[in-house]
């Protein structure tokens, strides 16, 4: 029996690869994935062993809001008072202390008048420590008036400038502008520590813009004397200091930095995770009909073998072998691609941050482990229904002469019936439901209907198959064509079930985001009463930023009636983080954004005094008249007392705090201005004003509504191009899963095209019939991945109403060129099959057993 | 003259493997006569008769349909010869299972994109007897029945000459008497021409003139043969083909 399949298996090389290959592009990905990581983080870790290695110990502050997170964007600089390194130096065992300032934010203007942009690594702003073991002058000096800096090496290039230059700098306040006197590099020759970028300015400048204190710093750096252990001395300083701060050996610095980085490669990691699940998850559909192709043609063998003796469990053993034949192989061909993906990516990334230096190229344990897990599994898992339909072959067949017929599909489509209702039960609960679970149980719901409609597929498919191939019968291979591809309702179905997937996959999400761009669009309409908008990508790490005056000024033009700007930041509300915004006016701002107050008045907003919305009236349990303790990036706890509470609205804030407030703000520049123009005057009247004002915060920009709307959707365009890859993968998968369903119909068929050869059918004409069933089954799957699409992003954005998503729209022209795309990779698919049956030798295909 | 084959040679293979399955055949096949093919399995029946119908090239000599020489003819100008001057009846597999078999039998006619004289459709089908069969599907017809369907398309078209290998190969007796009749039928009123192939000495009293093949050459033929007068031929085919040979 086991030669026996071994020798099936090597007779039927060309279908198996082909189904073998979704197989390996999921292990791709999945051992890619762990490569990747891998490699990255030993490189990092390597990094700030080395950057740290010269630090015996530090002294950090304790933020006051924690960060919590990558989407919380960066936290608030945490500041230790000057004298700290004072005592520090007192202590016992310390050779010497210095202060350091060190902060995200030092945004430099190259020599092409642009921000010299970022592709995830920080860009600091730093004091300058004369004598620092860590920067090595290259050029110049280290800066010594106030009007002076130094930058490192890559961002010199970067941006363009050399020692002399005037060099303009955004950091917590707007353009500043400096002379380079020095250029400076790191030990051991680098340019950069893994791609981020460093100016240096003097303690005093560094310390106003970068952590908008004076007389403080964010750590303290300290060497030990000669013969004190680093663990000793830190134990020595946090005993002196008190634990107010935290002090670190430079390892642990190290392992702290690593461990960050590990955070933000979890992103990496998931992505590529996400593709192999997309690509086993269709993978599974392909080789499910590969299979049980293979076992309808190979009956008469299967019944014969049984005829002979073996067992049905032998039966099932001999196709489930064959899976792990299959799936072994793929295993082995995908890790070595996702080797070869892994380190690919790798180098990308550090050619895109510039300067990391890649640790060699790891292929660990669990990169293998999983090829191999996923690789077999999944195949196995797809063939044990056709391998239990191969065990129920009766060993009569051998001696029949026609295939079996097709069973009813009774029994699948209550199956599919059962599975659907349960996906979109699932789907339910999760979109419903708030909490932890939520993302997945909707995944899982998704995942479940599909499965559920691709069980569903062959019933619906029988008159959507034939009305779809009416469009072709006017010819007749058309006809042909057609009625080929109404044949195997099963074998139509998974094939296009596969292409589904995709298509469905792209469709909802269109559908959530451009119905979130439509409500997006009429909130700004119906509820901002703005004519021009300030504000900057929203999609930068840190929200790019503008001076208070600039509204002040704003105010003051001709046609302008009032402008608003709003600060915003995250804080502690009774012990609860959350957001919350400032406003330089909270009567305009209640005006502009037209919100209704459901208690109290809304009036000029004194110091301690703040308006909240229902929603967080009931979160903090607050009314009119109560007060709250808030800590704010900066500063001691503050309490305010709660003037009004609004209707919630989703322009107008949960939490509104008075203009002094921003004092105590991480960032105390804006972050959004609102400018609402006298009746009559137009918004390109002013626009170039406002323009002028903004002269020194080159990332913010004043753009009317539609601007506005353009800026705060261009998120969407880069998720929609996200999902596109993805769409293309699950869609190159599926594009297999025809070609291989159509080769293994042509090979099945070789007699009858050997016929209608025989009686006259030219050879652009057989490659046309198999051209129609090809566009006629892919068609129909983008239907059923439209339809599919359709609905579950209508269930979503139904479920997201109370987000604000209130409006749902169908994205019909990009639906359209789904469906077109459908019958483009039909025709695409049909390629090689069509081929192979237009070159069949007439002889030999009357002649195949 | 329907057919005719001008010293045709056949090679299979090369070296050790080579098989020369026609050794220099020269036959003519009148228009309006039902030929058939005899010789012993191997002798090169099937091959002649794809050499004949241009399925399948030979290796030296020539074919004629009707005026058109056959070799050298590309695979359209092969496909254009298929779709006016041939037909064919294979031994077995010869519907479509997703046509009916109104469908099957129109589907030369179908594919070359022209119409069916009604009136000869008719006759065609009710020689045949299939009236009451058209919308059945292949799966639904028995083996003669499915047969019957077979040799209506192939003379649906009115072709030159109809070819067929072993025809009553896979029926039993009374159904290959039925498809038999039918086909001599054919040729005795409405003059088709017919080359049959077959090794069953009774099917071959059917036709009008026997060929018998041995060792891929021509050894004799009887005219107006009889089952016995075939059967006899075929034994002697040995000591024929030695004398020939
Ligand atoms: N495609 C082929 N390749 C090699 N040899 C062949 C091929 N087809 C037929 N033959 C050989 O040619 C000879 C004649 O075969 P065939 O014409 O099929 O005989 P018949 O139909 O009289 O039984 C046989 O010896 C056969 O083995
Ligand atoms: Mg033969």
């Amino acid at each position: 029996m086991f030669r026996a399949t071994l020798k099936s298996l090597l007779s039927r090389k060309l279908r198996l690869v082909m189904s073998g290959l979704a197989v390996v592009l999921g292990v791709m990905f999945v051992s890619g994935a762990f490569v990747l990581t891998d490699t990255l983080s030993r490189s990092f870790d390597s990094l700030f062993r080395s950057a740290y290695s010269t630090i015996d110990v530090s002294v950090g502050a304790k933020p006051k809001i924690a960060s919590g997170g990558l989407e919380d964007g960066p936290p608030a600089p945490a500041t230790l008072p000057a004298d700290v390194v004072e005592r520090v130096r007192a202590v016992p065992g310390v050779a010497s202390a210095a202060g350091d300032v060190s902060a995200e934010g030092a945004r430099v203007i190259g020599a092409n008048g642009k921000v010299v942009p970022s592709f995830g690594p920080p860009r600091l702003g730093t004091n300058w420590v004369d004598g620092s073991r860590l920067a090595e002058l290259r050029e110049g000096h280290g800066p010594a008036a106030d009007n002076q800096i130094a930058v490192n090496a890559s961002l010199a290039k970067a941006a363009g400038i050399k020692v002399g230059d005037q060099v303009s700098v955004l950091t917590l306040q707007p353009r500043k502008t400096f002379t380079l006197v020095g250029i400076f590099g790191y030990s051991g020759g680098r340019d950069t520590l893994g791609g981020a970028t460093q100016v240096a300015f003097t303690d005093p400048v560094a310390q106003e813009l970068m952590l908008g204190e004076k007389n403080a710093y964010s750590s303290v750096t300290v060497d030990a004397a000669p013969g004190v252990q680093p663990a000793a001395l830190r134990d020595a300083i946090q005993s002196a200091l008190g634990d107010r701060y935290e002090v670190k050996t430079g390892k642990q610095l190290a392992d702290d930095a690593a461990a960050g980085f590990e955070q933000a490669l979890s992103f990496f990691n998931n992505i590529l995770l996400g593709f192999a699940a997309v690509a086993l998850f269709v993978g599974v559909f392909l080789i499910l009909n590969t299979f049980s192709i293979i076992i309808a043609q190979r009956t008469r063998e299967l019944a014969l073998l049984r005829a002979l003796g073996s067992s049905r469990r032998q039966v099932i053993g001999s196709v489930l072998l064959e899976a792990v034949a299959i799936g072994l192989v793929a295993a082995v061909l995908g890790l070595g691609a996702g080797i070869g993906v892994g380190a690919l990516l790798a180098k990308l990334f550090t050619a895109a941050t510039g300067g990391l230096e890649l640790a060699g190229i790891g292929v660990p344990a669990a990169s293998v482990i999983s090829a191999f897990v996923v690789g077999v599994l999944v195949t196995v898992v797809a063939a044990v229904l056709p391998a239990l339909r191969a065990s129920r072959i009766p060993p009569v067949a051998a001696m029949a002469d026609v295939a079996t017929p097709d069973r009813p599909l009774t029994r699948v489509t209550v199956l599919g019936g059962v599975v659907s209702a349960a996906g979109a039960a699932l789907l339910t609960v999760g979109l419903s439901g708030a909490g932890d679970a939520t993302l997945w149980l909707i995944l899982a719901g998704v995942l479940v209907s599909f499965i559920g409609v691709a069980l569903l597929t062959p019933l619906i498919g029988r008159p959507v198959v034939s009305l779809l191939g009416r469009i072709f019968s006017w010819s007749v291979p058309g006809r042909l064509g057609r009625l080929n591809s109404g044949r195997n309702p099963r074998r139509t179905a998974i094939t296009a079930a596969a292409l589904m997937v995709g298509i469905a996959l792209i469709t909802g999400v269109n559908v959530v985001l451009q119905s979130a761009t439509k409500s997006l669009d009429k909130i700004a309409t119906d509820s901002v009463d703005a004519q021009l908008f300030i504000g900057g990508d929203p999609t930068e790490d840190r929200p790019p930023t503008f001076d208070p005056t600039v509204i002040t000024e704003a105010g003051k033009l001709p046609g302008v009636r009032t402008a608003v700007g709003e600060y915003f930041d995250q804080a502690m509300v009774n012990g609860t983080k959350t957001y919350l915004v400032a406003t330089t006016d909270a009567v305009a701002a209640a005006d502009i954004f037209s919100v209704k107050v459901n208690s109290g008045a809304i009036g000029a907003l004194g110091a301690d005094q703040m308006v909240i919305n229902s929603d967080a009236a009931k979160k903090f349990g607050l009314a009119v008249g109560q007060s709250a303790t808030v800590q704010l990036s900066r500063g001691e706890p503050h309490r305010f007392t709660v003037v009004a509470v609004t209707e919630s609205s989703p322009v107008f804030p949960g939490i509104l705090l008075p203009p002094a407030a921003a004092e105590d703000f991480a960032v105390r520049q804006l972050v959004a201005g609102y400018i609402q123009l006298r009746p009559g005057v137009q918004p390109a009247q002013v626009q170039p004003d406002v323009d002028r004002l903004l002269a020194d915060s080159p990332e913010v920009s004043v753009v009317d509504r539609s601007g506005f709307l353009k800026q705060q959707t261009s998120g969407v365009d880069q998720v929609l191009q996200m999902i596109q890859i993805l769409l293309a993968l699950a869609i190159l998968i599926a594009v297999l899963g025809v070609i291989n369903t159509l080769v293994l119909s042509v090979i099945e068929r070789t007699r009858e095209l050997g016929l209608l050869r025989a009686i006259g059918l030219r050879r652009g004409q057989t490659a046309g019939m198999v051209t129609v069933e090809s566009v006629v089954i892919s068609v129909f799957g983008a239907l059923l991945g439209l339809a599919v699409g359709a609905g579950l992003g209508a269930a979503v954005v139904r479920a997201l109403n109370s987000q604000g998503i209130t409006e749902l729209v169908f994205p019909w022209s990009q639906m359209a060129t789904y469906l077109a795309l459908g019958a483009i990779i039909g025709v695409v698919a049909a390629l090689l099959p069509a081929l192979r049956a237009a070159r069949l030798n007439v002889l030999n295909a009357i002649a195949h057993e | 003259m329907a057919a005719r084959a001008n010293d045709v040679w056949k090679v299979y293979g090369a070296g050790e493997a080579q098989v020369v399955a026609l050794r220099g055949v020269t036959a003519e096949f009148a228009r309006g006569r039902f030929t058939a093919i005899m010789g012993p399995s191997g002798s090169g029946k099937s091959t002649l008769m794809h050499c004949l119908a241009g399925l399948d090239a030979t290796s030296r000599g020539e074919i004629f349909i009707g005026d058109t020489k056959v070799t050298g003819l590309s695979d359209g100008g092969l496909t254009k010869l298929r779709r006016t001057k041939v037909g064919f009846i294979f031994q077995q597999f010869n519907l479509l299972p997703t046509l009916t078999a109104k469908e099957n039998i129109l589907l030369p006619l179908a594919i070359a994109g022209q119409k069916p004289e009604p009136e000869w459709f008719e006759t065609v089908i009710k020689t045949v007897g299939l009236t009451d069969r058209l919308g059945h599907r292949p799966a639904q017809l028995s083996g003669g029945q499915q047969q019957r369907v077979a040799c209506a398309r192939a003379l649906v078209s009115r072709p030159e000459v109809v070819f067929a290998d072993e025809p009553t190969g896979n029926l039993d007796s009374r159904s290959g008497a039925e498809v038999l009749g039918f086909l001599r039928n054919s040729v005795r009123e409405y003059g088709q021409t017919i080359v049959m192939v077959t090794h069953d000495p009774n099917a071959a009293s059917y036709a009008d003139r026997v060929v018998f093949l041995a060792d891929g050459q021509i050894v004799t033929e009887l005219s107006e043969p009889t089952a016995d007068g075939v059967l006899d031929t075929m034994k002697r085919l040995d000591v024929l083909a030695g004398v020939n040979g």
